[in-house]
């Protein structure tokens, strides 16, 4: 059986993928799509502890589930307004690469 | 489930999820994302929790990967030309983020119930999607609803953002 700890180093893991992948990549869309890795990682710990702490009904405490259902509702919702940007970005510009949006540099 | 299978699709999620950093086209990195969160909701139903697990197939790989693979047609993004990046940036990216798994596995070996397996379950514990959704109505019923709220502001927001012309 694998222990609790494996899915957290599992977890981790994912999580070092997705912000390796934020702060490599130049390309907004990759860069996006590691960020839903990140989220990802955070809901499997979430739902890892869950299945751990078995309460007195001998069920898996459901509040972490309810609350990644919550984590899942707001991260489609933020990939729709995401995407939606980097669309009007890319009529703006012509160009998803990161180094080349630097108006806003100091 | 047996540790072989645990394995198993975890590994598939870090291979397909580390290959979405490392490809160079986007499309390729967008069907390496799909494979990456099957092998995440295999380890939710490895969790006995297998409401997220159908959440995460039918929402992540059906709509928002969808949505996804959509934009990057649309805007005909081809495998980005290579760029020099420089090598101080690059070193330095991936100590940081080594340093955070580092310090991800010290936590982790802090926690004196890492090494405990999982309690077992009674007989049949099945019925998830029943307890789930009772929590959800009964004890998270005011954040459903802001929920509801807040879909259909991005809804808005949306349209807004793809209507107006932007300077």
């Amino acid at each position: 059986m694998a222990t609790l700890g494996d899915y957290l180093i599992v977890s981790g893991l994912l999580f070092t993928i997705g912000f390796a992948g934020v702060l490599l990549r130049r390309n907004i869309i990759i860069i996006f799509m590691s960020l839903e890795l990140m989220l990802n990682a955070a809901n499997l710990s979430l739902v890892a502890f869950s299945r751990f702490r078995v309460g007195a009904d001998g069920l898996p405490n459901y509040n972490a589930q309810v609350f990644v259902f919550f984590i899942i509702t707001v991260a489609a919702a933020e990939v729709a307004v995401g995407l939606a940007i980097i669309v009007a970005l890319y009529r703006a510009r012509q160009t998803t690469h990161v180094e080349d949006i630097s108006s806003l540099k100091f | 489930m047996p540790a072989y299978l645990f394995w198993f699709f975890a590994l598939l999620m870090l291979i397909f999820g580390a290959a979405v950093v490392i490809n160079r086209g986007p499309v390729a990195s967008a069907l390496s994302l799909v494979l990456s969160f099957l092998g995440l909701a295999a380890l939710f139903m490895s969790l006995d929790a297998f409401f997220i697990g159908i959440i995460q197939v039918l929402v992540y790989t059906g709509a928002v990967m969808v949505l996804f693979l959509f934009i990057i047609m649309l805007l005909d993004l081809r495998a980005e030309e290579r760029r020099k990046i420089k090598t101080v940036t690059f070193v330095g990216g991936l100590a940081v983020a080594l340093a955070l798994f580092v310090q991800i596995c010290l936590v982790v070996g802090q926690l004196r119930s890492a090494q405990e397996t999982f309690p077992a379950l009674p007989a049949a514990p099945g019925d998830d999607v029943h307890a789930v959704g009772l929590l959800l109505f009964n004890g998270y019923n005011l954040p459903f609803q802001i929920m509801a709220v807040l879909v259909l502001v991005a809804t808005i927001g949306v349209i807004v953002l793809s209507k107006r012309e932007l300077r």
